[in-house]
């Protein structure tokens, strides 16, 4: 049956023979007009009107000014969980292929903790990449990664990061929330928190997901001890966007707006019985979700891009002919693109904080092999999500973040039942990130380690200070920026945080 | 330039060595401590050692932890001021570190007597050993043991509770609130006692029962519900961080940590008394002749996460969990947050590090276990039936084997061991408990900043209480405490934390807010008692110091019994007030302190979940067992990293449990609890946020589990509704829902909205299918079917719904 064809003229139907009859509608419309005038209490329904205003004024979805003028408003945060090489990516270390095969200094030895790696028979494993500079800056980059090279001049290479935590999952609630334990906001939480949301329709902080899953779950998009609203929305691969989102099958959007009427009408008809604003809160929320139910639909839906942006974030291209290891999983290669060209997309409708996950750097065996896999999974998207951002002119409010909770050792991993060294082990002491945007002085590689890759020898950065330059970054000062939670004012950024000044435009 | 300064201070020093070498008169005085020593300190190094700070982690304004000393080690050796680090900085020894950094440095001479106190012993009396600020804090006195107050409206009091809430509001001329309507109290004792709806049957005979004890009748028939266990074990397992999963990347399953949470459940109904609840939850493997469920009650300190990702130190995660323990001790009985001190002597309250691992110390010597207890008789007679029938598998295989010729042996070889292999499984639960380790127990030291590598020298600690609280006496006067001993010391009638703690939460359960608001902070940041003469009253009669009274009293029954405690405050005239918002005192008083009358409180997720399926009438009511697999929407499962996984959807049966039974996997819980702040069970949660999202509105509006709900419950409502007149169902329905009959505006609402459903459904057959789905009323056309199903999804959609007004 043609929906179309058939849809009603409602008024003049004739009732089905089950129907009873109803009270008619002018006794209905008076009833209401008598409830909209009359209020035993002083307080009808305009008083509910200027509550629920009020309501979204105090509300996450009303935006807060910062301390102080930001640069950035919004912020990609692209999450490589799992730990990439940065001695196979972004920090070439010509001695460690010298030394290749032999030991490890012994003093460097003491007193480290590994995962896998066993002390004794421990060796060094050389990079086998082809390295070359870029941009004007002349910034390394290994062949595994041609494209986001391509942006080296917009990019701020941070070679000195240290963490304390030794596996993924502590690692990863200290690069999300500063400490590595549990029941603390993440950075999303705390930027929502501190600025609200720009959307209206749309939550103000996001998580996109490819591949597996991750070693810290939904524990990376907590709000912690802050409240809920402030928790990361998980956008979906396949199926409705968020979750719920979807009309029950055989409730169009027609019916699932009368029955929002209907529920809001009683909901009013109790808020003028009890007075109590949590109900007015239930409204919004409810309205919220309805806006969501279009809105969310809208963001998703990639018709309106052009065929160049599509082959451009590469959301339709063919599987690598080598796909390989734990990134290749549930079609990463296409949900990762995607996720990139929605990153955009979002950031263009206002949400404050993206967070896309892709857990699938954890190399300790066949880092070749997978490592290419990986690094071709993103590099494309990546860069072409950099330079649509910035021909749109959204790169200079818009803070895109590549980073993992650790980095990976200079020592080949010799796993036992392992021939040879395939892979790296965790290594928290030094590793790589990178940022550009949103106020970031391009072009600039920060900190150094050593010849071998082992230790920073020069401007050390803890996630705390990336933390407060983040937040720095959106006109919030880490210092003010608190919630007391227990008798303590707690901080993203827990004890430190230092603005790194020289990454600054 | 170093070595100059260097140079200088050794030159500086010396010749203060000899200035006071030179003054005889001096040399031979007695050092005093009051006198001679405090105002040194006071003057030059409490700003940065003191109860506000602790650089170093040394604190100089009490003995216990000024002799304790710092991250270093100790600052002060008695005797020995040559080795004395105190007197090695202040003396500028070390050009690099002198003290104080600002400000003027101390003079010869009062180096000199630093000095001598230190070689003559160091005494620091004990009166001064700490510091009095932070010891007045109400929290820990003991409990004042108050009379209620006189009051003017003498006719409203029910109960002592009355007499402090109406004391309190008529000094402020203020009146409390009428008595909620009899169909609001039924409800409201039924969500807060058992966490379901009254039925119709019970609410009519509520209100239509006019003798005075109705009330009474019907908060013990609540207090005897199996489902009370349900509802207040709930709260526990929040505060226990319990989960059926270990957490951290690899996250595998804990089949068998329902039993617990059934011990739980059980002691809560059979109202163990609270001082023994908690004895052999921290302590039950302790008890003489420990029985299997007093070990099994360790379990409590069991849900914490296990690390089993490669390569993961396990010392560090033993030492995490231990960490938890303490701080979950900390949180959960006292109130207070000593995680604090983990890394540094309390900012605010008086917990010094090292009394954070002297807590600490009792647990380091509880090691995790796994016993082995039968499953159910039935369980035992199956395995008994599939063992017989696995021997006799073999047996064949074994004779067919004997019989067999040459070329077949391999194969049958091969066979016989894969029948082997397939033995069932024992019948048998894994209980995973805390147990005293009993060879090399471990010394405990205070750990540099938490770092379990970094132990600092010379800092063992002993197991012991809190300094601020009462002694903790080992019973065995020769040893060292253990856990039995703390956890008597925690549910020690001198204690006045546990019993003003555990007293908040249930007030906090039954009001929305504590007496004391910040139920997770009684310490100096916490917000003080709104009525604390109450709360004093409440938590004397609780522990049975309440001689006079004749609702608790001395009596041993309802010493610690949290039903009688329960009963007590759900019996007051505060209690039954209308939570109906009272315009006048929203300037005066907004966020109710003074309780001039109830509060509205949307329900917990896990009864949103219950009660759409109890008015669906879909709910399973079963007590206990394993958890089980509700519908889960796909990919969630698979957001965890180990893909150890699977969620298979549970029998018709246990597809419709409370919410509570609902397997939690601590990195993919299930979104429809997490959604309405259900936590996340990886740190103890003493108090639930209550937020109210669009998330929510989705779930409710379009969840599966809570659709499935609105079509069983519309053909519950055709099939078994009182008439075929529909709006005496639409009534029914509504009062399923929310006990009370509509007004008529709300019926004409839903009236207005099932004659518009049935209007469209009715020329939209395809889509009334799809909405009806499997749920389908007998003998009821389609289209009239769907219209019912969008018009009670409405009732289930409300606030009023998922609120305990």
């Amino acid at each position: 049956m043609d929906r179309n064809a058939s849809s009603p003229n409602e008024s003049g139907r004739v009732h089905h023979a089950r129907v009873i009859m109803f009270p008619v509608q002018h006794r209905i419309d008076r009833l209401r007009r008598d409830f909209l005038t009359t209020s035993a209490s002083g307080l009808g329904l305009a008083a509910l009107g200027s509550m629920l205003r009020a309501d979204q004024g105090m509300s996450v979805l009303a935006t807060k000014p910062p301390h102080f003028a930001p640069k950035a408003k919004n912020c990609i945060f692209l999450l490589q969980a799992g730990a990439p090489s940065q001695l196979d990516l972004f920090d070439p270390k010509p001695k460690l292929n010298e030394l290749h095969g032999k030991p490890l200094p012994k003093e460097m030895l003491e007193k480290v903790r590994f995962a896998f790696i066993k002390k004794e028979s421990a060796v060094l494993m050389g990079s086998s990449r082809k390295w070359s500079k870029h941009g004007e800056c002349g910034m390394d980059f290994s062949d595994f990664l041609p494209n986001i090279a391509t942006c080296a001049d917009d990019l701020l290479m941070i070679r000195s990061m240290y963490s304390e935590q030794f596996n993924h999952h502590p690692g990863q609630l200290l690069l999300s929330c500063g400490r590595g334990v549990f029941g603390l906001p993440t950075v999303g939480s705390w930027l929502t928190y501190g600025l609200g949301a720009e959307s209206q329709n749309l939550p103000g902080y996001v998580v996109l997901t490819s591949g597996r899953g991750t070693s810290g779950g939904t524990s990376l998009w907590s709000s912690g001890f802050l409240p809920s609203h402030y928790a990361g929305v998980l956008f979906r691969n396949e199926g409705e966007p968020i979750l719920n989102l979807t009309n029950p099958s055989g409730l169009p959007p027609e019916m699932q707006r009368r029955g929002l009427d209907a529920i809001r009408a009683l909901n009013e008809n109790r808020y003028s019985e009890v007075h109590d604003p949590e109900i007015a809160s239930r409204i919004a929320s409810y309205e919220l979700a309805f806006r969501m139910q279009s809105s969310a639909p809208e963001l998703i839906d990639l018709r309106g891009e052009s065929t160049s942006t599509l082959a451009d974030y590469g959301v339709e291209r063919a599987q690598h002919p080598q796909a390989t290891g734990r990134g290749n999983v549930a079609n990463a290669h296409l949900s990762f693109a995607r996720n990139c060209l929605l990153a955009r997309r979002m950031v263009e409708r206002g949400v404050r904080f993206i967070n896309i996950i892709y857990e699938a750097w954890d190399q300790h065996s066949d880092l070749n092999q997978d490592l290419r896999y990986n690094s071709w999974v993103v590099d494309q998207p990546i860069a072409a999500l950099l330079k649509d951002l910035k021909q749109r002119g959204l790169l200079d409010s818009t803070l895109v973040v590549w980073g993992s909770e650790f980095g990976r050792t200079p020592l080949g991993e010799n796993r036992n039942g392992r021939e040879a060294n395939t892979g790296r082990d965790h290594h928290p002491f030094a590793f790589t990130l990178w940022m550009a945007g949103g106020g970031i002085k391009g072009g600039q590689v920060y900190g150094e380690t050593d010849e071998l890759g082992w230790g920073i020898t020069k401007d050390p950065v803890h996630i705390n200070d990336l933390h407060a330059t983040m937040l720095h970054l959106f006109g919030l000062d880490h210092l003010k920026l608190t919630h007391r939670n227990q008798g303590r004012d707690f901080r993203l950024t827990d004890v430190g945080g230092k603005i790194m000044k020289q990454w600054l435009t | 330039m170093r070595i100059n300064r260097l140079v200088i201070a050794c030159a500086m020093t010396v010749s203060f060595l000899l200035m006071a070498s030179l003054s005889p008169a001096r040399a031979t005085r007695e050092i005093e401590f009051a006198r001679d020593i405090q105002p040194i300190l006071a003057k030059a190094c409490l700003s940065c050692h003191g109860p506000e700070k602790q650089e170093a982690g040394l604190r100089l304004d009490r003995g216990d932890l000024a002799m304790f000393g710092g991250d270093s080690g100790k600052a002060i050796l008695p005797g020995k001021s040559e080795q004395s680090r105190l007197i090695h900085y202040v003396s500028g020894r070390d050009a690099d570190k002198v003290m104080p950094p600002e400000g003027p440095r101390l003079s010869a001479e009062e180096i000199e007597t630093l000095r001598k106190w230190i070689d003559q012993g160091a005494t620091w009396p004990e009166g001064d050993s700490k510091s009095a600020s932070k010891n007045d804090h109400w929290a820990y006195q003991p409990l004042h043991q108050n009379n209620p107050p006189q009051v003017i409206a003498r006719n409203w009091p029910i109960n002592p509770i009355d007499q402090f809430v109406l004391a309190k509001l008529e000094s402020r001329g203020l009146s409390p609130s009428p008595e909620a309507d009899r169909y609001t109290l039924i409800r409201r004792l039924s969500l807060d006692l058992i966490g379901l709806l009254p039925t119709i049957s019970e609410v009519d005979a509520f209100c239509s029962d006019t003798n005075a004890d109705a009330y009474e009748h019907a908060v013990d028939r609540m207090l005897q519900s199996p489902h009370f266990g349900e509802r207040w074990g709930r709260h526990w397992l929040d505060m226990a961080r319990y989960a059926d999963s270990d957490g951290y990347e690899k996250d595998n399953p804990r089949p068998d940590a329902f039993l617990w949470r059934d011990w739980v459940i059980d002691a809560i109904n059979a109202d163990m008394p609270f001082d023994q609840f908690t004895i052999e939850q921290i302590a039950g493997d302790l008890l003489p002749d420990a029985t299997q469920n007093q070990r099994l009650a360790t379990a409590f300190h069991r849900q914490t996460l296990t690390n089993t990702e490669g390569g993961a130190d396990q010392e560090q995660f033993r030492v995490e969990a231990c960490f938890d323990r303490t701080e979950t001790t900390g949180a959960v009985w006292l109130g207070l947050t000593i995680g604090c001190a983990r890394c540094h002597s309390h900012k605010y309250d008086a917990i010094s590090q090292r009394e954070y691992y002297q807590l600490f110390a009792f647990y380091n010597n509880g090691d995790e276990q796994t016993f082995s207890v039968p499953k159910t008789d039935e369980e035992i007679r199956k395995y008994g039936k599939e063992l017989a029938a696995h021997e006799v598998a073999i047996a064949n295989a074994q004779s067919a084997l004997r019989d067999a010729p040459k070329e077949m042996v391999t194969v049958l070889t091969d066979k016989l061991n894969a029948i082997k292999k397939k033995a069932p499984a024992k019948p048998e639960h894994h209980v995973r408990v805390v147990a005293q380790r009993s060879k090399n127990p471990r010394k405990t030291f205070v750990l540099r900043r938490g770092e379990f590598l970094d132990p600092i020298a010379d800092s063992e600690v002993y197991p012991n209480g809190l300094g601020t609280l009462m002694p903790l006496r080992p019973r065995n006067t020769n040893e060292r405490g253990d856990r039995l001993d703390l956890a008597r010391w925690l549910v020690s009638k001198d204690n006045p934390l546990t019993p003003r703690v555990t007293v908040n939460h249930v007030w906090r359960t039954l009001f929305g807010a504590g007496i004391v608001k910040t139920a997770n902070d009684f310490g100096v940041r916490g917000e003080p008692p709104t009525h604390p003469e109450l709360l004093d009253w409440l938590a004397s009669n609780f522990i049975g110091l309440n001689k006079r009274d004749s609702l608790g009293g001395s009596n041993p029954k309802t010493d610690w019994s949290r039903k009688a405690l329960i009963k007590q405050i759900v019996m007051s005239a505060t209690y039954r007030q209308s939570s109906k918002r009272r315009l006048e005192l929203s300037e005066i008083d907004p966020q109710n302190k003074l309780l001039a009358c109830q509060n509205r409180i949307r329900v917990e997720g896990e009864i949103v979940r219950d009660i759409s399926l109890d008015a669906a009438g879909l709910l399973t009511r079963k007590i206990g067992g394993p958890s089980v697999f509700p519908a889960l929407p796909p990919g969630i499962a698979e957001l965890s990293y180990a893909g150890n996984f699977k969620w298979t959807v549970s029998n018709e049966v246990d597809r419709y449990r409370r919410g509570l039974y609902t397997f939690f996997k601590r990195t993919a819980p299930h979104p429809n609890l997490i959604t309405f702040d259900c936590p996340d069970a990886n740190i103890t949660c003493v108090d639930r946020s209550k937020s109210n999202t669009p998330l929510q509105a989705l779930v409710a509006l379009n969840n599966e589990s809570f659709l499935e709900a609105s079509q069983a419950f519309a053909k519950r409502i055709l099939e078994s509704g009182p008439t075929s007149d529909a709006n005496s169902k639409l009534v029914f329905a509504f009062r399923i829902c929310l006990a009370r009959p509509p007004r008529e505006r709300e019926a004409i609402v839903l009236a207005e909205m099932l004659e518009s459903s049935r209007r469209w459904y009715s020329d939209h057959m395809d889509e009334a299918k799809a909405l009806v789905g499997k749920q389908m009323a007998s003998n009821i056309d389609v289209g009239e079917n769907a219209a019912w199903i969008a018009t009670l999804r409405v009732l289930m959609n409300l606030d009023e719904f998922i609120t305990r007004e």
